[in-house]
Order: C-alpha cells, then structure tokens, then sequence
C-alpha cells in the first residue's frame, strides 16, 4: 500500500474526504492503492468517528495508525488521514486554504455547489495538491488556472449545439 | 435515441428521492441507459456519461463498467473529454486492475501534448495513482519535464517524480540532475514542490542526504527571506509569507542536520529567529513554531536552543486553543526520554491537563504523566494518577491501570503504599485490569511477606463491600486462601485489626460460589481458597461439605477441583497439609512475569497442578510419611513430586527459563547413584537470568537385562534451599542402557550453601517392587557457589 520498497513515509496525507453532517459523502481523494471495501470500510469508519465529536473538541484525533485532522466548514467536514510525523497544525491550513479555493471559484461556497459541480471540486484539489502533497501555494496561481483550463472547455456554441455535460 | 440526461438534471432527480430503495431504482434504471450508450459507442455524450457514473459512484453504487470508457475519454482529442477522463481513471481505476496499464500510452503522448493544461492532467494523474508499472514506463518523461522551464509544467513534475520514487525506488537516481538548481527558482510552487523532492530523496537514501547537506545555506538564505520580506500578497497567510513552504523547508533542514554538526550549527541562527519572531496569535504562526520545534529538538542544537523549544511547548500548553495544547503534549512525549529534566519543569501544567474536557489532550496527558513519573514525584503524581483513573472515560481505564501498576512498581516509597495503591486501582476500576494484573499482583503480594495480615484484611474488608470487579475478587480470594489464619487471628500490625471468625470469612468465599456476578474463573479461585483454609481452619466438616457439594458442579473445572480436593480429604489426607502450604516467595523470571509455579493465566497455580494428576501415583500412603521424615523432619523442606510423565512442562515461563539456561561456564558432571544396575548422573547448568539457580538433569539408565517400570525419582533438600522438580521423560528405564529416563530439578541456592540431596527412588523390576534410599553429597563446588 505504501510507494515502493524501503523507505519509510512518515509525511504523508493517505487521503481526503469531504462528508455531510448527516453521513453524505461529496468527495472522496485516495493517495495510496486501496480496494473499494477497504475504501469504505475507512469512510464508515471515519465518519462515524468525527461525527460523534462534540462541537468545540479538538481537531486532531489517533485513529489506528494514523492521525485524523478534521474541520467543520458550515454543513461540510473536511478530513484527511495523516501519517505519523506530520505536523497536524499545519495540516489544518491546508484544509483552510482548499476551502478558500473553492470560495474563490463559486463566490461564497457552500455544500450545494460542491453538490452540483464535484468535478470542479476535483479539478481545484488537483491544482492545489499532487499526490498528497502541496503543489501550488499562490491562491492567485490556482485561479488562474482553473480560468485558464475552464477557458480551454467547449466554447459556448458548442456547449450550446452540443451541451458538455 | 434521445439524448442522455444533463449530470445536474440527474443530481437534482436522484436528490428528490425519499427512500433508499428509490433512490436505487433511479441509480439503476439511469446505469442502465449510460450502459445501452456505452454500448453504442457513442462518442457525443459520453463524457456526459461517464461524469453521471462518477457522482452515482459517489454514492456509493457499482461502476466499473465505465472504467474503459474513462480511457476512451482520455484518448479523445477534447480537453472536456480529457478532463474527466481522468478523474474517472483516478477515481475508478487502480493499479489492481491490468486496465490501467492501458492508460500508459495516453499519458505519455499526453506528457508531450502542446497545452500545458492536458500536459498537467496527465501529470497529476500519473502522480496520484501511477501503478510502478506505469512509473517504470514515464519516469523518463517525467525526468524530462522537471527540467522545463515552464514553473506550471515544472512544479507538478517534481510532485510525479516524488510519487515515482515511492513506488520505483531504483529510479531515484535518475531524477539527481534535474535536481540541481530546483532552489534557484523563484516560483513559490516549483520551490514548494522541489523542497518535497529533496525530502523524499534525502529520506531514502543516506547517499542522497549527504549529497544534498550542501544545500543547507541555501535553504537557510531562502527561508530567511520568506520570514525578512515584507508583505507578499501573493503567499501572505494573517501577515506570514508562505507558511507552507516555511513548514517544509524546516522540515528538510531537521532532515539534513539531523546528527550533523556543521549543518545543525549552520541553521542554528534561522531557528533561533523563527522561534522568537513568529507571531503567535494565529495557528499559521503556531504551525510554524511547532515543526521548528520538532527540528530543534531533532538535530543537533546547542543546549540554548533546546531549553527555547521545550518552553515554547510549554507555553504551548498555557493556550487556549486545544489543538495548540495536544500538539504540545504530543511533542512533549516525543522529547521526554531525551530531555527529561527540561519537560519535568512542566509537570504541573501537564498534569492539569488530565482534567482537560477533551478526550485526546486527556489521552496525551495520561501518556505524558507516566512517562514523568519518578522516584521523587511518585506521590505527588500517583495521587493526580488515582484522581485521574476514578473519574475518567472506561476507553482510558484498562491503560491507566497498568500504568499505575507498572509506575508503582518501579518506585514504590514502600510496600504498603504500593499495596494500598494497588488496593485502590482495584477497587476503583477493578473490572477493568487487565487479565495479566491479577497474577502479577498475586506475586507481588506474596514476596511482600511483612505486609501479608494488612493485605489480607483491606482485601477482604473490600470484599464485603463489592464482589463484582472480578479481579478484585480474585485477588481477594487468592489471598483470603493463603494468609486466612492472619485474619482470623487478627495479627496485623499496620491498621487495627478487624475481628472476624472463620465461618464469616468462608461465609464469602461460598458467597462468591453461588453469585451470579463471579466468573467461572473467579469461582475456581474461590474453591481453591476454601479448600487451602482446611490446613488453616479449624471448621475442617464444613469446607469438606462444601467441597463435595461441587463435586458434582455443571461447570466442568469446579467439578474436578472438587472431585480432587475430596479425594485429597479422602485418600491422600496425610499429604494436605504438605500440598496446601504457604506459598513460597516466587522468583521474577526474564519475562517479568510470575515464575514457572503460576500459569500465565492466573488461573491455576502449582498446588492445583499437584492436586490434579495426584492419584495417579500409586505409593502408598506411608511413604510418603518417611520422605517427610527424612532428614529429621527440621531441616528439610519436603518436595512435591509433580505430575504423571506425558506431561509436558506446566507454564511457557519454565521452558524459555530452560532454553535460556545456556551458560558459558561449564559445570562437570557427576554420577549420583550406582547401584544394582541402576546409575543416575547428574548434569548441570547455571540458569543465566538468576545465577542462583541451578539447573539439574538427572539421566537414569539400566544396565540390567530387565526394564525397571513405575520408575519415580524423589528428593528432598536442607531448608536453606528451595528445589522444583520438573515432569520425567517417562517411567520406564529400558533395560540394557537402550534409553535413559530424564528429568529436570531446579534448585535455589541464595545463601550459596554447599549443595547436598537426599534422593529416593522406587521402580518395579523383573516383578518386584524396589526401593531405595541415598545421600548426594558430591555436587561440584561449581555447581553451588
């Protein structure tokens, strides 16, 4: 499941997950090779562990062998499963600044965009984080972009004759 | 055909629906159409399509039939179709499924496509989910796009390569000369990214990490600027620049000077000015101080430095942010082997943490507090410790317990403290011990000789009062079996004693039999307890009442208990009071468990494996009078012989305690008996934990042409020594020297006094039974000094 023979990854988010209070997934992002079972299984697992948190515990909790971080953005938890050494505080601003991206591109975000546009979602995080690591860290950068790929969609006649999606 | 429905339009539907079971029948009867569509190869609306599979995916239904489709979509010529190709490769398929190798095409000629945006796609992809297969296969390109000059292209290329090297190691090599002037860049995400790639690279290699020791001035001169630079709007987080890339690149540095002095000494400024320049008020400025913290603490800092780093943990603890406090306690345990006298400093407040309302600081805490415990704050903490383990959660009980078991141990002011502190662990959370408390607290108990009437009588009084912590109870019962002559007799001399009869005290040990609250296991102790008390008691008529009446018990153990302890009453009432004695006081083995004579479990000990295989002995019963005659009767302690030959040996404790009997001095042999054919040589070793034990094998051969059966070996020492004696290898002595009959005795020798035995031996040959009687007084001086 780890990269690789040898070496031990001690700084590594395994993965990300955007879920409902009432238990909804809205995004799922694996950065290790898993089954669909076992992906599950640690989602059920996850959430049924944050959701129970009372509302002003502290953010970080242990988890098997991992660390979970975890913020609540309004109706949305944001949650990722760190390894061991990573350094949880930061980690927190890392799930503020994807919250900030996605503010950026919807105007004033909220579950319902998330809802509709997963996809964009996705495009963002993948401007923002390559393999569970921080690849951009100029908000600027990441919406330009986004423009800039969005630009490169069908044209409005186009999505008009022949709709996108 | 009409067109398939918008992914926004089926968003809205599938919410519209009440029930589960609608929900499914719209996710099924819309598959079924995308199917149909897939069928048809149609082109149009299959990005349409597949982006309609990857939301129902997220709900959590099937659709693995749209993983070929996302590599025909990454094939297309649209970037629409592209992008969501790829996300569906990287949500649907992994490097389980051959299909992925498939992709391995696209993404290369998509590594070298004209828009830097498809190029960025199939990085990304490559870098999230690339099997090592497909790593083997890119790395090249991927090599080739890290020294681009483009920092969009450059950036993610240098997060794919970090990703190729977790998965292909081999390849890390080939990514060293695209690596040389990745600092020199001035994009924040190439430099981000770049610092990544040299952490991974220095992680895994030790060559790598020397190579790359020489970029630490440039690093230092980097993160100086992010911190002296004014304010940059670009990567300003609440007024400091870059945070994230602060964060790593200290990370990297702890990497590099991490047992290096020349490195550890270069950063030594930069660390001291970001410990005490960063703003605090905000968790950005708290992220950072943490990770320079933890690389203070890592590398070689000079001792300035160090007492900086623990204070801003402590200081930590004193926020009011509870995140900022379990990072702190976390940290605090991480440092508290190496700087342990520093961390002390912050007892108090740790220890305050225990009261914390959040359930992760409380655990931390806990952690924390144990590991400062010492010879000189036992009390004091032992007191918050006992606070902290009556009114914490049942998750923290079973930890904190054997924690406090564990600390007790190690710094115990004196034994009744310890006794009293034990008292209270199993009086407060005593159902949630652990399994393996109950036996070493019975040791514990017993060495503590002088405090035997003060344990026995807290542990009953706490007895009358609650029976339902099971380990508790069978402590207590173990106990109220040894010592029940002190209590009744009221001789303890730390509290006033109790006044209590023996028909009260076996009024609750048949109380425990018959409660519903006592496990099986606590009511074979309470048997055991009773039926010791019959060489101690008066009230001989009602304990053998009481014993035949389970006898006859469903629950199988107690009925053999039973059925023993009568036959002992029965037939073998010359041997009770050998086999009911006072335990002796039970050597510590490697393991620090008990010794050989208790069973890990706790369940039995070695009067209940004696009683058991007993009447399978077959000497008479005066016999058995002599060998306790032996010596005169005052200087021997007579030994009881254990168990019918199958046997094996009755704990795992005794056969590690042999295996690792392996000494290097070696102690020569010596032949013991000679007679009638009959010759028994000794061999000996040392037993290496304790060297006051001395590891006997007796080897009995038959030189006669008969074979000598029912062959029992017997011994018995002065009473300065203590001697065990493990199961024969058998019975029979077969004749003309074709075998040999082995067995194994321990002795214990404290005093190193000279050893000497009186060995009997009785077998049956040719017909008629043979006994005989001798002195071993030959032991070689090795052997007992």
């Amino acid at each position: 499941m780890r990269g690789g023979a040898g070496g031990i990854q001690l700084f590594s988010m395994r993965f990300l997950l955007l879920f409902s209070r009432q238990g909804k997934l809205r995004l799922q992002k694996w950065f290790t090779a898993l089954s669909d079972r076992d992906k599950k299984k640690i989602i059920r697992d996850v959430m049924q562990m944050v959701l129970v948190r009372p509302p002003k515990s502290c953010n970080f909790l242990q988890w098997r062998d991992l660390k979970i971080v975890y913020r609540r953005y309004a109706s949305l938890y944001f949650c990722c499963g760190l390894e061991q050494g990573d350094n949880e505080l930061i980690t927190l601003e890392l799930l503020h600044r994807y919250v900030e991206l996605l503010d950026q591109y919807f105007g004033n975000v909220c579950e319902l965009d998330i809802i509709f546009n997963f996809e964009k979602a996705y495009f963002i995080l993948d401007e923002f984080i390559i393999g569970g690591e921080v690849q951009e860290t100029s908000k600027a950068s990441v919406a330009k972009s986004m423009e800039e790929a969005d630009s490169l969609q069908e044209t409005m006649e186009e999505y008009l004759n022949k709709p996108t999606y | 055909m009409p067109a398939p429905i918008r992914l926004r339009e089926l968003i809205r539907t599938i919410r519209t629906a009440r029930t589960q079971a609608e929900e499914r029948e719209m996710i099924q009867k819309e598959c079924a159409a995308i199917r149909s569509s897939f069928r048809e190869e149609d082109n149009t609306y299959r990005c349409r399509n597949v982006a309609k599979l990857l939301y129902m995916h997220m709900l959590g239904y099937p659709a693995h039939f749209g993983q070929l489709e996302c590599l025909k979509l990454i094939a297309s010529q649209k970037f629409t179709d592209k992008r969501i190709g790829y996300l569906g490769a990287m949500l649907l398929l992994d490097e389980r499924q051959d299909v992925h190798l498939l992709m391995t095409n696209c993404i290369k000629n998509d590594l070298n496509h004209s828009t830097q945006y498809v190029q960025g796609l199939a990085l990304c992809t490559l870098g999230c989910m690339g099997s090592s297969e497909m790593c083997r296969d890119l790395a090249g390109e991927v090599e080739k796009l890290l020294k681009t000059s483009n920092s969009y292209l450059r950036k993610k290329a240098a997060l794919c390569a970090v990703h190729v090297i977790r998965k292909v190691p081999e390849l890390m090599e080939m990514f060293l000369p695209a690596t040389k002037n990745l600092l020199s860049e001035k994009n924040h995400g190439v430099l981000h990214t770049s610092v990544v790639l040299l952490t991974e690279m220095c992680e895994r290699s030790p060559d790598m990490l020397s190579h790359f020791r020489k970029l630490v001035p440039q690093l230092v001169r980097i993160l100086k600027n992010l911190i002296m630079s004014g304010y940059s709007p670009e990567h300003d987080v609440s007024g400091i620049s870059d945070p994230f890339l602060q964060v790593r690149i200290l990370r990297l540095l702890r990497i590099l000077g991490k047992g290096d002095d020349d490195s550890s000494e270069a950063m030594n400024d930069i660390l001291a000015q970001v410990a005490t320049n960063t703003e605090t008020s905000k968790n950005v400025g708290n992220a950072i101080l943490y990770e320079t913290v933890l690389t203070i603490m890592d590398i070689k800092s000079e001792s300035g430095l160090r007492v900086l780093a623990i204070n801003i943990l402590g200081r930590f603890l004193l926020n009011n942010d509870k995140n900022i406090r379990y990072v702190a306690l976390t940290s605090l345990l991480k440092t508290v082997q190496t700087d342990h006298n520093a961390v002390q400093r912050h007892r108090s407040t740790i220890v305050d943490c225990l009261k914390d309302l959040d359930v992760s600081i409380k655990r931390r805490a806990m952690e924390l507090s144990f590991a400062l415990v010492n010879g000189n704050n036992i009390r004091g903490m032992m007191k918050e410790l006992l606070y902290f383990l009556d009114s914490c959660d049942p998750d923290f009980k079973a930890d904190c317990a054997s924690g406090i078991f564990l600390a007790a141990e190690k710094y115990a002011p004196s034994k009744r403290w310890h006794i009293d502190t034990i008292m209270r662990v199993l009086t407060t959370a005593g159902s949630y011990v652990r399994d393996d408390s109950v036996p070493n607290l019975i040791q514990l108990i017993t060495n503590s000789v002088e405090m035997h009437a003060y344990t026995v009588q807290r542990l009953y009084k706490a007895l009358l009062d609650d029976i339902s912590q099971q380990p508790l109870v069978q402590v207590a019962s173990w106990c109220i079996g040894e010592y029940g002559d002190l209590l009744v007799s009221g001789q303890c001399e730390e509290e006033e004693p109790i006044q209590v009869s023996e028909d009260e005290v076996l009024d609750v040990l048949e109380g425990l039999l018959v409660s519903n609250l006592s496990t099986p296991v606590t009511r074979g102790y309470s048997l055991t307890a009773i039926m010791k008390l019959s060489t101690r008691f008066s009230s001989l008529n009602r304990i053998k009442k009481v014993v035949s009446i389970y006898g006859s018990s469903i629950d199988v153990e107690l009925q053999q208990r039973a059925v023993e302890y009568n036959a002992l009453f029965k037939k073998y009432d010359h041997m009770r009071p050998a086999l009911l004695e006072r335990m002796p006081i039970m050597e510590k083995t490697a393991t620090n468990g008990p010794s050989e004579t208790v069973q890990t479990n706790g369940e039995t000990d070695s009067t209940i494996l004696d009683t058991k295989h007993l009447p399978s002995i077959s000497q008479p019963a005066s016999q058995a009078n002599d060998l306790l005659d032996l010596l005169g009767g005052n200087d021997v302690v007579p030994i009881i012989q254990t168990t019918v030959p199958t046997k094996p040996a009755s704990a795992g404790g005794e056969l590690l305690d042999l295996l690792g009997d392996l000494s290097l001095t070696v102690i020569p042999p010596m032949t013991a008996y000679n007679k009638n054919g009959l010759i028994i040589e000794f061999t000996f070793e040392r037993s290496n934990p304790n060297p006051n034990i001395a590891v006997i094998t007796i080897h009995a051969t038959n030189s006669t042409e008969a074979d000598m059966t029912e062959f029992v070996f017997q011994a018995a020492v002065p009473k300065t020594f203590q001697l065990q004696l493990l199961s024969p290898s058998s019975n029979v002595v077969p004749a003309f020297n074709q075998g040999s009959v082995t067995q194994v005795i321990r002795v214990l020798n404290p005093q190193k006094q000279q050893l000497r035995m009186r060995i009997k031996l009785t077998y049956t040959h040719k017909g008629s039974p043979v006994q005989d009687l001798a002195e071993v007084n030959n032991f070689p001086p090795q052997s007992w000094q």
